[in-house]
């Protein structure tokens, strides 16, 4: 059950990325995360951020990120929410393979799923994507 | 902190001391210029020196290939100096920690470019 819940309205703007990143970075600190573990979520609320901001909503001021920050004693839900046109996950070039770990770009899903323990991208309707990311804490992050 | 950058040479080697955040906007920012104005004015053995880097993202790293691709194919090199653990982590997760020469000491790393 998902406790604390906490919902943010932004503007498509690189302000937003910040906000979002310190209000969740608020959150989890709250929650006990060490250190290693916040860069982590901090890095993750950031590149999907600013995913929404330019990929997304293209800083388009007519269009918002919804931000959703819920808690439980174990872990930290995040989901962001752009209002763009979509797009296909399965369609982004593995920034690992071959030629493309020399590309400028293409790295934030990678670095999302790699530093968040769950990770998934939806379609919404009418229009949209939504990410959500899940961190546990392990028993290093305990208090 | 945003992003300070300072460059000194050491011998002909251009050393770029990076400080801050480096991320989308005004960190990657300075960097992409910083690192442009180096190679057009024809130094092509950078070494960028991230002790002080607290925190870096995908555009900060996207700058970092970019400088690395631009000056090899001009002839040159960009090599990479004290990273941090989590600046490290990040370079092997994104496959990109066996693409950079990596150093730990300066004097080593000054001496490594031909």
């Amino acid at each position: 059950m998902e406790e604390h819940a906490l919902q943010l309205e932004l503007e498509s703007s690189l302000d937003s990325v910040d906000s979002a990143e310190e209000t969740v970075l608020k959150e989890a600190g709250e929650l006990g995360f060490d250190e290693d573990d916040l860069h982590r979520i901090g890095i993750s609320v950031r590149e999907c951020m600013v995913n929404a901001v330019v990929h997304g909503n293209r800083y388009n001021s007519k269009k918002k990120v919804r931000v959703s920050i819920a808690r439980t004693p174990a872990q930290i839900i995040v989901r962001i929410a752009d209002e763009g046109d979509g797009f296909d996950p399965t369609a982004i070039p593995d920034p690992c393979e071959g030629e493309n770990v020399l590309r400028q770009s293409g790295r934030g899903v990678m670095m999302m799923q790699a530093f968040m323990d769950e990770f998934s991208i939806s379609k919404l309707e009418p229009r949209g994507t939504e990410v959500k990311m899940v961190k546990y804490k392990t028993d290093t992050s305990n208090n | 902190m945003s992003a300070k950058l300072t460059t000194r040479q050491v011998g002909d080697v251009t050393v770029v001391d990076v400080a801050g955040r480096i991320t989308l906007g005004e960190g990657a920012s300075a960097l992409r210029t910083t690192l442009r104005d180096e190679a057009a004015a024809g130094h092509k053995k950078l070494l960028l020196n991230l002790a002080d880097v607290s925190y870096i993202d995908s555009s900060g790293i996207g700058e970092l290939v970019s400088a690395f691709t631009t000056v090899a194919n001009q002839g040159g090199a960009v090599k990479l100096l004290n990273l941090t653990k989590r600046v490290q982590d990040l370079l092997q997760i994104t496959k990109l920690y066996t693409v950079f020469d990596i150093y730990d000491d300066e004097a080593k790393a000054v001496g490594s470019f031909a």
